[in-house]
């Protein structure tokens, strides 16, 4: 088998396996992963730009929360149906990255990772301010009915789990084109030797507006669909917490590896769940693992399983 | 023909002029070296011809196009294919990835032309066995060649090598002069070098920099012979 045909393999095998466990893991654990699919769309979308274009964003909370209110406003004071809210939201993130995009390739190194974060706080801010709105910090629901899609009820935990489980799909499905094509590598190219690309060619700001761009639309699609299938919109999402998740998801799991996000999505969520089984402390637990990881596994548990054996992982 | 000329070239760093009023032109198929003390202004004037640093003054043509305010990337596509003074490979890449991102762009997606274009410049300077190497894991000697391998590639009418030999051993720069004599007529080649053995074994002509001007101009008997050329930098010996 050639590389790529072993990456397809392994890849789409993930899924499948993901798609037989809805059958069998209990209700908790079902609920989970359905959570922790969702969530790793928005890693995935992360490792776009910072894994592989190199580009460190502090503040992807702005385009999650634009897709997720992108939704659930238009559901909630348009009375548009899921579809086309799903829709404006995706538009909403993608409208977001453009114009932030623009702003951000004027900077670069720190000021870039200042720049994000502040445009980030501001949207935070934003949707507090529109607090009729957006109801802040407390937030909204999105009432059963009205989370329907092609007749499908995502709030049923079945739909739901293969509704998230689609998305990732398809999610896994462009970052492997992605880092498969000319695109994808000239992103790597950029990260490794930002100067050298330049003078073989390529036009560095469009290929890094193109990978903001796709991320943040990646971002903002995770962000609509955590508000359908979980029916709740609030400014808790849009916060500095949720700019630093997907940072830490990616590191863990891998930066710049296709699967990375996903193993460290995992990874984080079951870290917490189990450790607060145990301690009320259980950030201390979850602390110190993740700085062993930084100490034995600099890159990441995907990066480092590449670096070790299976070079050929994306 | 000319491939390339400058007219009144020049670029001030606050009061210090780096490159004042350069007028060059280099004829296609020639082989040039470009020489100075350090401090002539090589390194700027070749950073406006490949649009690395922004002219202050004046203007530069290329294949008969006005490409003074032309982002480098185009220059690039245009045919001008530049390798860096201080080696810049991809590291953490392997060499046949380093070749491929040099050229991808000229074969359009073409994998298949890609690989076969890339085992080519590899043959070329000689570093094909080392193909499935990552680019860092190379030895110093090999990764310049590497540089040179990824300029190649594209197939540039105009190769633009910034000081090439520089931290190579003897038995390397031997190799390297019979790769640029191979070279000589396939591409036109704008040599910045240090190394005056090198340049008298390659080039066809050579230009002077001194003080960001243009000192001297001739073939490499004439410039041996130049008494200025002498005093500022060959030395009286």
């Amino acid at each position: 088998m050639t590389d790529m045909q072993k990456s397809w393999a392994l890849h789409l095998g993930i899924i499948a396996l993901l798609f037989v466990l809805q059958f069998i893991l209990p209700a908790y654990h079902h609920g989970s992963l359905a959570r922790i699919m969702v969530l790793t769309c928005y890693a995935m979308g992360y490792n776009i730009l910072f894994g592989y274009t190199g580009l460190l964003s502090l503040g992807h909370a702005l385009f999650f929360a634009a897709g997720m209110y992108g939704m659930s406003l238009s559901i909630q004071h348009l009375d548009w149906s899921t579809g086309p809210a799903v829709f404006a939201g995706l538009v909403a993130g993608f409208a977001m990255a453009l114009v932030i995009g623009m702003l951000l390739l004027r900077t670069a190194g720190v000021a870039f990772m200042i720049v994000t974060l502040m445009f980030a706080q501001a949207g935070y801010l934003t949707v507090l301010y529109f607090g009729e709105w957006t109801r802040g910090d407390e937030g909204f629901v999105i009432k059963q009915e009205l989370r329907r899609i092609a007749g499908f009820d995502l709030s049923d935990p079945t739909n739901r789990y293969f509704a998230a489980l689609l998305l990732m799909a398809v999610c896994i499905v462009i970052t492997l084109r992605v880092v498969q094509t000319g695109f994808g590598r000239v992103l790597v190219a950029i990260r490794e030797n930002e100067e050298r690309t330049r003078m073989l060619g390529y036009d560095i700001q469009r290929h890094k507006l193109a990978a903001i761009l796709l991320s943040g639309t990646m971002s903002a699609a995770a962000g609509a669909a955590y508000g359908l299938l979980f029916g709740y919109a609030g400014a808790t999402f849009a916060s500095v917490q949720y700019s630093i998740f997907p940072l830490l998801w990616v590191l863990l799991g891998g930066a710049g590896t296709v699967l990375g996000p996903f193993i460290g999505t995992l990874f984080m969520f079951y870290l917490i769940d189990l450790s607060s089984e145990l301690t009320t402390a259980y950030m201390l637990i979850a602390g110190l693992v993740l700085v062993a990881l930084t100490l034995f596994a600099p890159q990441g548990l995907v990066g480092e399983l590449r670096r070790r054996t299976l070079r050929w992982l994306p | 023909m000319s491939l390339l000329s400058t007219k009144d070239l020049s670029r001030h760093f606050g009061g210090l002029k780096a490159v004042e009023s350069v007028d060059f032109d280099l004829p296609a198929g020639q082989v040039r070296a470009l020489i100075g003390p350090n401090g002539a202004g090589k390194t700027t004037f070749v950073g406006m011809l490949s649009g690395r640093i922004p002219a202050s003054r004046g203007k530069v043509v290329f294949d008969g196009r006005d490409i003074t305010t032309e982002p480098a990337h185009r220059r690039i596509r245009a045919g001008m294919a530049y390798t860096f003074q201080i080696t810049s490979v991809y590291g953490r890449l392997p060499v046949t990835e380093n070749v491929a991102l040099a050229m991808r762009w000229r074969t359009g997606g073409d994998e298949a032309e890609t690989r076969r274009r890339v085992a080519e410049a590899l043959e070329r300077v000689g570093i094909a066995d080392r193909a499935d190497q990552l680019a860092g894991d190379l030895s110093y000697g090999h990764q310049r060649l590497l540089e040179i391998a990824m300029g190649l590639s594209q197939s540039p009418r105009l190769l633009i090598l910034d000081e090439p030999t520089q931290g190579l051993a003897d038995s390397e720069i031997v190799d390297f002069i019979a790769l640029i004599r191979s070279l000589a007529g396939e591409m036109t080649i704008l040599l910045i070098e240090h190394n005056i053995n090198v340049v008298m074994q390659t080039a066809d002509a050579i230009t002077v920099l001194n003080s960001g001007q243009v000192l001297a101009e001739g073939t490499p008997d004439e410039i041996r012979a130049n008494a200025a050329v002498q005093a500022a930098y060959l030395g009286t010996g």
